[in-house]
């Protein structure tokens, strides 16, 4: 029950209070609820501050990391396995201590938040406009349109993303010539990813477009002779934005544990331009011999990462929508 | 009955051609699969001629059919980087998958129902909202990184149990099984602990979810005017209905539970096809990589038709409708 | 004069809500004897569902009872303890609900559903269970009972599921019935056959019903006394044929207006323009001052209490002065 109802203008009990949301209802959410909401969880609070910072750190490694792990110049293979919080034989002191080349592990962490948070957003950008386009295609359309895509999606859905991007990405080595593999590693990545996620976007802004297509104002638009592209995008779109950017959220951190496991399956970002997933899987390879923090650091930004994203989708989809809560 | 499975067996062959269509297509035209068998230095000549001995240049048609008849009979040509039969070295490695895939599935269902239906039922209470929480870090949580957790406590801290392989395995002659010996029993725990964490929690959500909504049902409602024990509702009612929907998930989950495994198996250097086919990958060894699509594919279609059988059973307003029956 | 079955005292039902409490039914008493019917009419969400709700003991939380007593034989019910309340349930006090459709679970055959309830209240055993479940079937109508007893709800119809909604809520041999709207979901032309089950059972096993419904036909056809709601509150209360007749309540006659009938002209068919308010903007004084056409400077600041005003009839209603009983 949200709005309490003035003496005299008497409203049936009956009627919903969940009533179909009038377009631009997420811009009023945005003023009042939303920030209610907020400001109400510090769990989400917290979570917010910790992905801010770590996107900060990555958007600006390359100014405040300590050293430059990727310039081999710098790098010194007597300062291998320094502890965390020490001075290593050349010196050099190190908050998180380093791996086994030598290179500064807070460092490495700072540039692989960077390669993971880039495939990540892209990826979920990629499956989004698939997704969306998709969606509003079948929605709008029915018929066979529909039946195919949504047909098409079901299936995908019920296999698990990783081994479609598996899938993928095994393809588009076969048909990569090997000199230039490497340097398409990372977009191979970002298409598999996004192909692998695209389906949950089409499903709901399909649903989400039936239901728009239904109301007056869009036949009304139809018969005046506006361009569906122009119906879609103008009264449709903005309808749909609040479950997509929902979905995108979850999907961001989805996308981001899917890199990073690609990555320690050895089939992700080549070893040169190292993700967190790399360098999870660099560290485990000295779990046994002691040397615990060149696995430890990664892993817990990575959980850091994913959990921060996760908790703020969460909250965004309870925020957003009562009803599901 | 036989009508309704008929018709499910059609989608399931439908299903299963569409897949196979991928499989060719990803076999045919990924690579160049007389360049992966020979040398660099054979005549174009000969490679032509053995393109044809390969059937290579027939029509799309023809090297599809001939793919289909040759799946049918498990026939997936020679792994590039093995050299060996591909069906030979899935059918090595399945008993460890599937043996992996059950035990998980088995722990998933178990606690997953049991603390869906313990957090829906008690839902004020702090154990109920510390076990929603532990469960949201759990799906944020990569499944390797839960391995190697896992790992690190119980193998290299505590040294309890074994951090990698089958153990000891027995061979049954068409079955190499590791739950007969002690150490192979020891060595699947880790594994299945980790390979259920992420089904575990997604089968406890849902049945909260579900148990919730038909809580809230008349029929429950009803149940309680009638004066019926909290036992009778919770367990008798509301569990059999909850589990109507919850059967369709887990069904499909167990499907996802041995594409799943290819984390896990790479994580516990665990022998199993996911492992094969993320070697495979790895080098783009084709004929792996689409004989374990294939593979997979039949993996669901056979889980989805077992799933309907099943929910079949149990909803006796299918049976009825299905049968043609009464209204 | 007999103790009455059910007597409900200043009963008040409460939800808190993030906006403040929401009283849904507001200090209303009644009493039903032995074997009578008693009707309780009004608009959705006039509290109705709810007091009927509140005497069986199932208002979800977190909605509660805060005020008043409830007595079933001179026992308190409002204050007991849950398990104490349970074995009430369905054992002294039957309910019937609106939905045949849904208040069956579908997975259960019937006489699962039956012999659970009698077996949960009667030491019986399986097999006289079964037979007493044969025995109620066949008199609520049910044909070829015994066959059909094995059945699954989904492969009756509506009228018949209510039919057997009946049986489950007699099957103890209740003193009290609550019917909540229970012909409302049904095809016009089974609702008179159900009814006449429901009342013809309960005369027999000598059970008071408490007849929660929106529709004054049904009341005035089978209810001994009448209970009109409005906004939570008791608005008049008094023999059904004496309220049809001469209503006292401006409310009530504009419900009696809505049951179109041969004698009445159209002159009486009266409207009652607006709708009833909110539970969270009910108006000071009456609730019903904002669509009263003989409203006055009183309504709109004092609220009439249901009192006394003729033998066996209260209303709560500032034109009608209170008569103490003499």
């Amino acid at each position: 029950m949200s709005e309490l109802n003035t003496p005299g203008t008497a409203v049936p009990l009956e009627q919903s209070p969940i009533a179909p949301k009038p377009p631009g209802r997420i811009r009023q959410a945005l003023d009042s609820d939303i920030v209610y909401s907020y400001t109400r969880s510090p769990v989400t609070i917290i979570a917010s501050i910790i992905a801010l910072l770590l996107i900060l750190m990555a958007v600006f490694a390359p100014l405040i990391a300590p050293y430059n792990p990727f310039n081999p110049a710098s790098l010194n293979l007597m300062d291998g396995f320094t502890p965390p919080n020490s001075t290593s034989f050349s010196g050099n002191y190190f908050a998180l201590g380093t791996d086994h080349q030598g290179r500064d592990v807070l460092s490495t962490i700072m540039y692989g938040l960077r390669v993971s948070l880039f495939v990540g957003a892209l990826a979920t950008l990629f499956a989004m406009a698939i997704g969306i386009s998709l969606g509003l295609a079948a929605g709008y359309n029915g018929g066979t349109l529909d039946a195919v895509i949504m047909r098409i999606a079901d299936i995908q859905l019920s296999f698990p993303a990783i081994l479609i991007a598996l899938l993928i990405f095994g393809i588009a080595r076969g048909l990569i010539p090997p000199s230039q593999q490497e340097g398409a590693a990372v977009w191979v990545l970002i298409v598999a990813i996004g192909l692998s996620n695209w389906a949950q976007f089409a499903r709901t802004v399909r649903g989400a477009t039936m239901v728009e297509r239904q109301k007056d104002y869009v036949s009304a638009a139809r018969i005046m002779g506006v361009h569906p592209i122009v119906i879609l995008v103008r009264h449709v779109l903005p309808n749909v934005m609040g479950p997509v950017l929902v979905i995108a959220t979850i999907g961001l951190a989805l996308a981001i544990i899917e890199e990073a496991t690609l990555s320690f399956l050895g089939v992700g970002v080549p070893p040169t331009q190292p993700s967190l997933g790399t360098l999870i899987r660099i560290g485990q390879q000295f779990l046994f011999s002691g040397e615990w923090w060149i696995l430890l650091f990664p892993a817990i930004t990575l959980i850091l990462l994913a959990l921060s994203v996760n908790l703020l989708g969460d909250w965004l989809r309870d925020a957003l929508n009562p009803k599901l809560r | 009955m036989l009508a309704f499975i008929l018709r499910r067996l059609a989608q399931s062959v439908i299903v299963m051609l569409v897949v196979a269509l991928i499989a060719f297509m990803v076999f045919r035209y990924v690579g160049d699969p007389i360049a992966s068998m020979v040398g660099v230095d054979t005549r174009l000549e000969d490679q032509e001629i053995m393109r044809d001995r390969l059937g290579l240049n027939d029509p799309f048609y023809v090297q599809f059919g001939r793919f289909i008849g040759n799946a049918v009979r498990g026939e997936f040509g020679i792994s590039y980087r093995l050299q060996q039969p591909v069906s030979q070295l899935i059918l090595e490695r399945l008993p460890a998958t599937i043996e992996l895939a059950f035990a998980s599935a088995l722990i998933a269902l178990v606690f997953g129902v049991g603390l869906g239906v313990f957090t829906a039922l008690k839902r004020g209470s702090w154990l109920s909202g510390f076990i929603m929480s532990a469960s949201l870090v759990g799906v944020s949580l990569p499944t390797f990184l839960i391995g190697i957790g896992l790992i690190y406590i119980f193998a290299v801290e505590l040294q309890w149990l074994p951090s990698f392989g089958r153990g000891q395995t027995v061979d049954l002659g068409f079955w190499r099984t590791g739950l007969l010996t002690e150490s192979g029993l020891r060595s699947l725990i880790l594994p299945a602990i980790t390979l259920s964490l992420f089904q575990l929690t997604l089968i406890m959500r849902l049945v909260r979810a579900e148990m919730l909504e038909v809580m809230r049902t008349e029929y429950i409602r009803f149940a309680r005017a009638r004066g019926l024990s909290q036992r009778a509702i919770h367990f008798g009612h509301a569990l059999k209905n909850t589990l109507v929907p919850v059967i369709t998930i887990t069904g499909l989950q167990l499907g996802s539970v041995i594409a799943f495994a290819i984390v896990t198996e790479t994580v516990f250097q665990w022998p199993g096809v996911g492992s094969l086919f993320i070697n495979s990958v790895q080098v783009v060894d084709v004929p792996v990589m689409a004989a374990y699509l294939m593979f997979i594919a039949l993996v669901f279609v056979v889980i989805n038709l077992l799933v309907d059988i099943l929910y079949y059973v149990v909803d006796p307003r299918l049976r009825v409708d299905a049968a043609g029956g009464a209204k | 004069m007999a103790e009455p079955v059910l007597s409900v005292k200043n009963l008040t039902v409460q939800f808190p809500t993030r906006r403040g409490v929401l009283t849904a039914v507001d200090d209303i008493s009644f009493d039903i004897m032995a074997g009578e019917v008693l009707g309780v009419v009004g608009e959705s969400g006039a509290g109705k569902s709810m007091t009927g709700a509140a005497v069986i003991g199932l208002i979800e939380p977190p909605g509660r009872i805060s005020g008043g007593e409830i007595r079933l034989k001179g026992e308190r019910i409002d204050n007991i303890a849950p398990d104490a309340m349970r074995a009430i349930r369905g054992r002294r006090i039957g309910m019937i609900f609106q939905d045949p459709l849904t208040s069956l679970n579908p997975l259960y055959r019937i006489s699962q559903q039956i012999i659970e309830t009698i077996r949960t209240h009667l030491h019986v055993g399986e097999a006289e269970a079964r037979k007493r479940a044969i025995k109620l079937l066949d008199d609520v109508g049910i044909p070829d009972a015994a066959r059909r007893i094995d059945d699954y709800p989904h492969q009756f119809s509506g009228g018949m599921r209510q039919r057997v909604v009946i049986a489950l809520a007699l099957c103890a041999e209740p003193d009290l019935v609550i019917a909540d709207e229970p012909t409302t979901a049904l095809d016009v032309s089974v609702q008179a056959q159900i009814i006449d089950v429901m009342k013809e059972l309960c005369r027999e096993r000598n059970a008071a019903i408490m007849l929660v419904t929106h529709d004054m036909g049904v009341i005035a056809e089978t209810a001994d006394r009448v209970a009109v709601m409005y906004a939570g509150r008791l608005a008049e209360i008094g023999p059904v044929r004496d309220v049809i007749k001469n209503a006292f309540h401006p409310y009530t006659q504009g419900l009696m207006g809505s049951i179109p009938s041969l004698t009445t002209d159209l002159d009486r068919l009266l409207q009652i323009p607006g709708s009833m308010p909110r539970l969270s903007a009910i108006p000071k004084g009456c609730p019903f001052n904002p669509r009263c056409p003989k409203v006055f400077d009183r309504c709109r600041i004092e609220r009439p209490d249901a009192d006394p005003v003729a033998p066996d009839r209260r209303v709560a209603c500032w034109l009608y002065p209170e008569v103490t009983p003499a």
